[in-house]
């Protein structure tokens, strides 16, 4: 039962948050979503900026609307050095993202007694955006019904198959050439199943994991490369670390997480050491 | 609050186009501040942000209403940071260093009126005690040190642009090292020391200039986020959410603002190429 409440409130917050997407029929576009992970330890503006950037590039290939962006803080059981709690971790997230129109935190992987892989979270919030334009496509075909009287049932504006896209930064493609990290059929399955839209700071380093995969190398139809013309690397362990020193991080992150931080006593040197070992 | 004891009090001063104000800019302050605070020797007590007027005549310069507009919804958020307009009002453009004086005159001002209460309560103090009389003058003399000292804050760029033929006057740049001095805030990759090595003058001065490095990198120009926008890009996260919204509902920064004043000389290099 607590699933299904939770399906709805999910249905539900989707519906409020898509409706005007949905009225415009994505203008015969495929509908986009782009998932982030990482540990967002703390979220930072340059997070947010991934999603900015990431939309108007794919905008701007002509075949995509992006309906929606989720951040999903990874669980305490990823046991990162320095990781504080995910309690915290996703009210900041959610905090960082009250002034964004489209981006939203979710706290689905976060609440997970295990660590789970990055391909679990993308199969989960891709069923979910599954049902949910399901029910859209059932209540376009009722309204439908009601006003031609089905006479003209080719005529059917159909809504496309959503889509749900890896999003990731410079520092999530490092980990692509960590070895064993990740599993080469999970590498296969995001990028043949989903997808990857990347953010770079130069053409090179990205086109570089491409090309020394043969995986990613295959399915690079499906690798969107974003190019970061204004850098900014306001990174989660920078801005940690300017925390400790007592030295301000105003204007890198929103002041509501600053203030979160402050009142949370955050980052403090024993967190810092905490999963040390 | 014992801390601050015997530190010199200091009002950071950033003069520029602000064309529009980026967090860029911003974070200038808050870097400046945590490095004057680390010396021990400073207390900052104010940050001054001037746009520069319309007379400057720089390429895609929009008015400066809308730039101090601007720049006052960015500082809304900050508790020690403020626009003060009086250097965008002026008709003709205004040199650094004239901006400077004028902003030293208004501390000296305040600094006065201060003086003149400490010495009410001075001549209150020695009709109580006459034998204080000596010590009496020179108390006032030590009141006007709590005027603060004021200090240009800027780039790397500020700091290379003092080499550029005709851009500055070299007694305007020996005035503003040598009587106010610069906080240079730079990359940590770049080299502005070398700039300063370069320079005799800034050589000569090299004690009352103080080169912060900036750690976190953010390359957050004026000229790229108007590039953006001109592209029909998100500038989301890199200006203030106001400065956004404003930039939008005023509709500023198209192609056609962008060639403002772009067949006009940059009003230093008409000024100083003359003489």
């Amino acid at each position: 039962l607590c699933f299904l409440v939770f399906c709805f409130d999910y249905f539900r917050m989707w519906s409020e948050h898509l409706r005007p997407c949905v009225t415009m029929a994505y203008r015969g576009r495929v509908p986009l979503v782009l998932l982030a992970c990482g540990s967002f330890n703390p979220i930072t503006n340059q997070h947010m900026r991934l999603f900015e950037l990431a939309r108007d590039h794919m905008h701007q290939t002509g075949h995509y609307e992006v309906i929606g962006g989720i951040v999903s803080p990874v669980s305490d059981k990823y046991g990162k050095k320095g990781l504080v709690s995910a309690t915290h971790r996703v009210a900041m997230t959610h905090l960082a993202l009250r002034t964004s129109d489209w981006i939203r935190a979710d706290s689905w992987e976060s609440e997970q007694p295990q660590w789970i892989t990055t391909v679990t979270t993308l199969r989960q919030h891709y069923n979910r955006l599954l049902n949910w334009h399901q029910s859209q496509v059932s209540l376009n075909d009722m309204s439908k019904v009601k006003k031609h009287n089905n006479k003209f049932p080719a005529a059917r504006n159909r809504i496309d198959t959503p889509e749900l896209k890896l999003l990731c930064g410079a520092d999530f493609l490092e980990t692509f050439k960590i070895p064993h990290l990740w599993r080469e059929d999970h590498l296969e399955e995001i990028v043949s199943k989903f997808g990857l839209v990347c953010v770079s700071r130069g053409e090179r380093d990205s086109g570089r994991f491409i090309h020394e995969s043969d995986t990613l190398t295959r399915y690079k139809n499906n690798i969107f490369l974003v190019r970061e013309w204004i850098q900014n690397e306001i990174s989660s362990t920078e801005i940690r670390r300017a925390i400790q020193r007592g030295q301000s991080v105003k204007y890198l992150l929103p002041d509501s997480v600053i203030e979160y931080i402050k009142e949370h006593n955050l980052y403090t040197l024993e967190n810092e050491q905490k999963y040390a070992d | 609050m014992e801390q601050n004891e015997g530190r010199t009090p200091v009002v950071l001063l950033a003069c520029g186009s602000f064309n529009p104000i980026t967090n860029m800019h911003l974070r200038m302050f808050e870097l400046a501040r945590d490095y004057l605070h680390e010396t021990g020797n400073y207390k900052v007590v104010k940050g001054i942000i001037s746009p520069v007027g319309d007379g400057y005549k720089k390429k895609g310069l929009i008015e400066a209403q809308h730039r101090v507009a601007m720049a006052t919804l960015a500082v809304e958020g900050s508790d020690w940071v403020e626009v003060d307009p009086w250097e965008s009002e002026q008709t003709e453009w205004v040199e650094t260093a004239k901006v400077l004086r004028h902003h030293h005159e208004e501390l000296l001002t305040v600094g006065q009126h201060k003086d003149e209460v400490d010495r009410a309560k001075v001549v209150k103090k020695r009709k109580r005690n006459t034998s204080q009389r000596d010590t009496s003058m020179q108390q006032i003399r030590c009141s006007s040190r709590d005027v603060p000292q004021l200090k240009l804050l800027c780039g790397a760029d500020v700091l290379e642009s003092f080499g550029v033929p005709n851009l500055w006057k070299q007694e305007d740049i020996a005035e503003i090292v040598g009587e106010f001095g610069v906080v240079c805030v730079t990359r940590a990759g770049s080299d502005a020391e070398s700039f300063v090595y370069q320079s005799d003058l800034l050589w000569e001065h090299r004690r009352h200039i103080h080169i912060v490095k900036e750690w976190i990198t953010n390359e957050i120009s004026a000229t790229k986020i108007r590039r953006a926008l001109r592209r029909g890009q998100s500038v989301r996260y890199l200006v203030p959410r106001p400065v956004g919204e404003y930039i939008q509902s005023h509709a500023l920064y198209s192609p056609q603002s962008e060639e403002k004043n772009a067949s006009v000389v940059l009003a230093p290099l008409q000024r100083y190429t003359k003489d």
